[in-house]
């Protein structure tokens, strides 16, 4: 038994989100019989968050997004406490402390509670009609507000934002995204892509004011107008998606590292306690394709690192986090995915495919293929994945007459000669 | 009520019951089949829903559509002749009880 094993006491998940779900399922799909309790805040099995911006959601079970039925737990003897959150972490006794007063003894902590969304810092926040989305509830409330809505402001132009604008569009509303920056999905996407995402969000008839401020949500019960830099727009629904935050407190008050979240090594270990792990958006980790270090926030690297925890608490060699990041969203009819991680001084080059529509970013570090965007392309972007996590780079020149596509089955056939 | 036997790469089954007209990835996933990843959760745009289907079914249940076709080319296990993403299959009557292998890997 290695030292890292659990004996006993068992192991402990807090968060009952895409990457607690993946310890779980990992650690007992990898035949670890010690036990296994998760802390679930959420009254609800543990679901997945991308349909929540991409459905507009009005009836609770129209909501198929669990991850898996309740009888999938009980079947592996995972205990599941749904509506409990874990309020105190003791790492010198090893135990965690619940909401309804039940103190657990952990041999290992995974912490897996995610993040929440930046609280938006204007006046009018929170008047009724504003909204975030995070949680299934959120989108119920969202879905039924989308019911009688006409004029839907949408504040900020990140994925969820630009996902949900086209939800509000699909329901008939009149809608208008308000961003900051000078541009749409500035963080994520190369300026070259993005551009081409904002014509079609156009061409869907969604209003987009890049470089505008909001400055005040105004109503008397409820929203009734946003007051921007570049004027005030009519508004019944204001959602807004500017960003998330790691939930790290838990880790910062027990005394473990923390910087805009939980500080890990390369096995996804507490960098101050070799017993605590932490895994998904409230991780903070070292990656082979990124500078210093990265907290992603993606279904990809939820369920990668819940699963390399999951194997290594059950008992398998341990292995470094090194899975290549990936990442996708539906605006709409568009499908935009992302492959690796582009860096803002990569070089960016626009191909276009085939059929109408389909467009690939290839961004290059020093001569060398580094991520790649695709839009309604999964082909390509598939092809991106294969040949990014291969050892063998891509470099600049041998696209300038083929796509991914056709360099991966090219480079396959070749081997099959071989 | 279709039976979906999944064979696993370790050898054993799964045997599964679901409607006809359920897509065969959410047959697998809410019945928790080991295998089958399903990420971007029936989209077709993550190829970690692949199987197999029977060589004798295969034919029954139709060819993949044209996207399907292509992502087929970049799965993580190696693509054969029966290749299906399971999101674009649709269970039905005349492919009860129904064969699929599930892949060594996914991602
Ligand atoms: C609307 C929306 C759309 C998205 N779309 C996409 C997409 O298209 N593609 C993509 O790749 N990613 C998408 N994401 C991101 C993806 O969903 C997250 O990266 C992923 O869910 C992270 O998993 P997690 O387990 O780390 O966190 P979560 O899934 O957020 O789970 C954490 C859980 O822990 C709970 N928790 C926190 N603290 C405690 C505590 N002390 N005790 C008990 N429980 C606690 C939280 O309430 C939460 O339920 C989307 C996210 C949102 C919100
Ligand atoms: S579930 Fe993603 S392609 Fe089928």
């Amino acid at each position: 038994m290695s030292a890292d094993r659990p004996g006993v006491a068992g192991v402990v998940v807090v968060g009952g989100g895409q990457a607690g779900f993946s310890v779980v399922s990992t650690l007992r799909a990898g035949g670890y019989d010690g036990p296994v309790t998760v802390f679930a805040d959420e009254p609800h099995l543990p679901y997945q968050r991308p349909p929540l911006s991409k459905k507009a959601h009005t009836e609770p079970d129209e909501l198929r997004v669990s991850l898996v039925p309740e009888s999938f737990y009980g079947e592996r003897d995972i205990e599941l406490r749904l509506g409990d959150d874990v309020v105190a972490l003791d790492t010198a006794d090893r135990t965690v402390r619940s909401r309804a007063g039940l103190s657990v003894p952990y041999a290992h902590l995974v912490l897996a509670t995610g993040a929440r969304n930046r609280p938006l810092p204007v006046p009018g926040a929170d008047l009724a009609g504003v909204h975030a989305v995070r949680s299934l509830d959120d989108a119920l409330a969202v879905g039924r507000a989308l019911t009688t809505a006409q004029d839907v402001v949408v504040i900020g132009g990140g994925f969820i934002g630009l996902e949900l604008a086209q939800v509000a569009r699909a329901r008939g509303a009149r809608v208008t995204v308000v961003e900051l920056a000078d541009r749409l999905l500035s963080r994520a996407v190369s300026p070259q892509l993005a551009e081409h995402l904002r014509r079609r969000h156009e061409e869907s008839g969604v209003h987009v004011h890049t470089g505008t401020a909001v400055q005040a949500i105004e109503g008397t019960d409820r929203v009734r107008q946003v007051v921007t830099s570049a004027g005030t727009l009519p508004a019944d629904l204001v959602v807004y998606g500017i960003g998330a935050v790691p939930r790290d407190e838990l880790a910062r008050d027990a005394g473990l590292a923390v910087d805009d979240g939980v500080l890990v090594d390369e096995q996804l270990r507490s960098v101050s306690d070799p017993r605590v792990s932490a895994v998904g958006d409230c991780a903070r980790h070292p990656h082979p394709h990124a500078p210093g270090l990265v907290r992603l926030e993606s279904v990809q690297n939820a369920t990668d690192q819940g699963a390399l925890v999951g194997r290594r608490l059950a008992g398998q060699p341990p292995a470094p986090y090194a899975n290549l990041p990936w990442f996708w969203s539906d605006q709409g009819a568009v499908k935009l995915q992302i492959a690796g991680l582009r860096a803002p001084s990569d070089d960016v080059r626009l191909v276009a495919g085939d059929t109408p529509g389909r467009l690939a970013a290839y961004a290059f570090r020093g001569g060398r293929l580094a991520a790649v965007e695709t839009l309604d392309w999964p082909a390509e972007h598939l092809a991106a994945r294969r040949l990014l996590e291969r050892e063998t780079p891509v470099l600049a020149d041998e696209l300038t007459d083929t796509t991914l596509g056709g360099l991966a089955r090219a480079r396959r056939a070749a081997e099959v000669r071989a | 009520m279709p039976t979906v036997i999944f064979q696993l790469p370790d050898g054993t089954e799964r045997k599964v019951t679901a409607a006809s007209g359920t897509v065969l990835m959410q047959a697998a996933v809410s019945n928790g089949v080991a295998g089958i990843v399903a990420e971007c959760g029936g989209n077709a745009s993550c190829a970690t829903c692949h199987v197999y289907l029977d060589a004798a079914q295969s034919e029954l249940a139709g060819g993949p559509n044209d996207v399907e076709d292509e992502m087929l080319d970049f799965t993580a296990a190696e693509r054969r002749p029966t290749s299906r993403l399971s999101c674009q299959v649709q269970l039905s009557d005349a492919l009860d009880p129904m064969l699929v292998h599930v892949p060594e890997e996914q991602v």
